[in-house]
């Protein structure tokens, strides 16, 4: 009896799951093929972090990245836009193209991949010696773009990450005043000004009250108009409303693997594989 | 704001009154309550005082010694009646934390207050026109001045400033940011060098110029030496203030495509810079007052010299180790009322570099 129990609250969260991923079309807005990871390895020293990770991110679509904690999603996204080999034992093996070109293909200009994955990270960290309006614009600085209309792009940032309205007359106020959840909008905003092709998203909302988390959803699906969005997330509710696609990663002991991923409703209501099911019904993890 | 201006006799059932709540502050203690303690404090003195004229104990240091031993005896004793054993022992932690505070404070207060007792009598306008090169070592203070010292002493400690803070700086950039093979070794030679002694480093001067390449005595290779006593003191503590700069914020910049050098200039040095404009006032504090390597460097002038590349020059801390030397009663004046525009001086620097450093933008 328990079990029959057990099991049918879990087919409940399944199925409400389910339903919200159902409202999302995937790949609707699909511009071919944005991104791929081709058999992605990581280590850190000599741990075996990622194992062979195979991965498409089409472009103007969301894809939801989840499994449990040090299952190498971070490792992963950071791979994608060459952040990974800032840490010192971090290396790699396999390609990730950007419009079919490999970002670590010899001789190519790490700062101009970077300029077109932008990166939204876990912590909002706004730059503390800026002002609002210098944070939006920093990006501009720091990779030396030089462009005629700042307050035009500053204004269209601000509104597309939906910060706008409550900013518009404090923009020469310190980033640091704002709350955690607008401070993250304006590292959103801040991604947005060197206008990058695909926006990787490390559990952008961990820190977050659920209205700020909605916002910031808001904001995502809008974005995913005009580009491709990668997010982490742990949060499976998350995963269902703003991704079209979602990877299911897992590692069991070794290193990660890519266990599953399909379109979200898929992924959600009708899974292939037995663990992807047990831990998006919160049976593990 | 109304509301003070009419002034409406109490009791009134104006809502608006009931209304606004006024700024507590129950935390504090009120005088009533506070009564006990000055009692306390007030007895433990009288009974200190009688204590050593009655006992063999004598003399201030007696007295200090019985009221710090009575006090925690009698707050214990308070607040152990009062209220329970956890207050008394709460009691005694913080009457010691006060006493260490205040041996703390003391010393420094003690020297403070003498500069500014035997040094500041002597200060006279004219001596900040004048120098020393027709003075007589017994002449009154009306006669002569400092103003070679004053200028040497801003001369040599300028110099020192410009050619550190460059070094000092980018030996903290290549351990925190560049990290780069050498760093360990890097590392252990600003250490090892921030334990130079400073004649060390005045003699290291005056073997390479003085020596081997034949030079003379110049303010210049007086900064150099301050120099080599200065770059450990920025570096280190410059490092220190880096290492605490989050690496969030460098690789929020890095991920908008920034190079490493524009990520370290414009997000990594703004977000460090008060700790940064600290870094360079303790290297000067360091440096300000010393001598030792000043007398084997710039070799001490009495006489003006305007020319920081050539020809003798004197320092503040100089002039006053040269007029205690000359044993005279205005000489030991004169050093005295040095050390107090010495200390004048460097408080001015530090000012200056505060608030620069508190502005932000």
């Amino acid at each position: 009896m328990d079990n029959e129990g057990e099991k049918d609250m879990s087919q409940t969260k399944v199925n409400s799951l389910a339903s919200i991923a159902a409202t999302r079309t995937p790949g609707t807005s699909a511009m071919g093929v944005g991104l791929e990871a081709r058999n992605v390895h990581a280590w850190f020293g000599q741990k075996h972090v990622l194992s062979d990770i195979s991965l498409d991110f089409y472009a103007g679509t969301v894809t939801a990245l989840i499994g449990p904690s040090g299952c190498g999603k971070s490792t992963f996204i950071r791979i994608l836009n060459r952040m990974h080999e800032f840490i010192p034992t971090a290396a790699m093996a396999g390609e990730v193209l950007l419009d079919g070109k490999d970002v670590y293909r010899s001789g190519v200009d790490v700062t101009k991949i970077r300029l077109g994955i932008g990166m939204v990270f876990q912590k909002p960290n706004p730059f503390p010696s800026m002002t609002i309006k210098e944070n939006v614009l920093s990006g501009l600085k720091l990779a030396q773009i030089k462009i005629n209309n700042s307050d035009e792009l500053l204004e269209d940032c601000l509104v597309r990450a939906g910060l706008w309205s409550e900013v518009k007359d404090r923009l020469d106020q310190y980033g640091g005043t704002l709350s955690g959840g607008q401070q993250q909008r304006l590292c959103i905003a801040r991604s947005l000004a060197v206008k990058p092709q695909v926006l990787l998203m490390d559990e952008p909302c961990s820190a977050l009250d659920p209205g700020s988390t909605l916002r910031i959803e808001e904001t995502i699906r809008d974005l995913s108009k005009t580009m491709t969005i990668v997010i982490v997330t742990h949060n499976m509710q998350q995963a269902a409303r703003v991704s079209d696609y979602t990877g299911f990663f897992l590692s069991d002991g070794g290193p990660g693997e890519l266990i599953e991923t399909a379109p979200t409703s898929h992924i959600f209501s009708n899974p292939k594989d037995k663990r992807t099911e047990d831990y998006v019904t919160g049976r593990f993890g | 704001m109304s509301t003070v201006t009419e002034n409406k006799p109490q009791g009134s059932n104006d809502p608006n009154q009931m209304m606004v709540p006024r700024p507590l502050k129950p935390w504090k203690a009120t005088p009533k309550q506070l009564l006990p303690d000055v009692f306390g404090a007030i007895g433990t003195v009288i009974a200190s005082l009688i204590l050593v004229l009655v006992s063999p104990l004598a003399g201030i240091l007696g007295f200090i010694l019985t009221f710090i031993v009575l006090s925690l005896f009698i707050a214990a004793s308070i607040s152990w009646i009062r209220k329970d054993r956890k207050a008394a022992a709460n009691s005694v932690s913080t009457i010691i934390i006060y006493f260490l505070a205040a041996f703390v404070l003391l010393p420094v207060a003690s020297i403070v207050f003498e500069i500014i007792r035997k040094g500041a009598p002597g200060l006279s306008i004219g001596m900040f026109f004048d120098d020393m090169s027709v003075t007589a070592s017994d002449a009154p203070l009306s006669e002569g001045g400092l103003l070679h010292a004053l200028v040497g002493s801003l001369y040599v400690v300028a110099l020192a400033t410009i050619v550190s803070i460059p070094i000092g700086l980018l030996t903290a950039l290549y351990l925190t940011e560049v990290k780069g093979k050498a760093s360990g070794t890097v590392r252990f030679f600003v250490q090892a060098m921030s334990g130079v002694p400073s004649i060390v480093a005045g003699l290291f001067i005056y073997a390479v110029w003085m020596i081997s390449l034949g030079g003379s005595y110049n303010t210049a290779a007086g900064s150099l030496a301050l120099a080599i006593l200065m770059i450990p003191t920025v570096a280190r503590t410059a490092e220190e203030v880096l290492k605490l700069i989050p690496t969030d914020l460098r690789e929020a910049g890095l991920a908008l495509g920034a190079t490493q050098w524009k990520t370290v200039a414009l997000v990594v040095i703004p977000a460090a810079r008060s700790g940064l404009i600290t870094a360079v006032i303790l290297g000067t504090a360091r440096v300000a007052g010393e001598t030792a390597p000043l007398l084997l460097t710039v070799g001490g002038n009495d006489a003006m010299n305007w020319n920081p590349f050539s020809g003798n020059n004197s320092a503040l801390p100089f002039y006053v180790w040269k007029n205690f030397g000359l044993g005279t009663e205005t000489g030991a004046e004169r050093a005295w009322t040095g050390i107090f525009v010495l200390m004048v001086v460097v408080m001015i620097f530090f000012t200056i570099a505060r608030v620069l450093g508190n502005k932000k933008g």
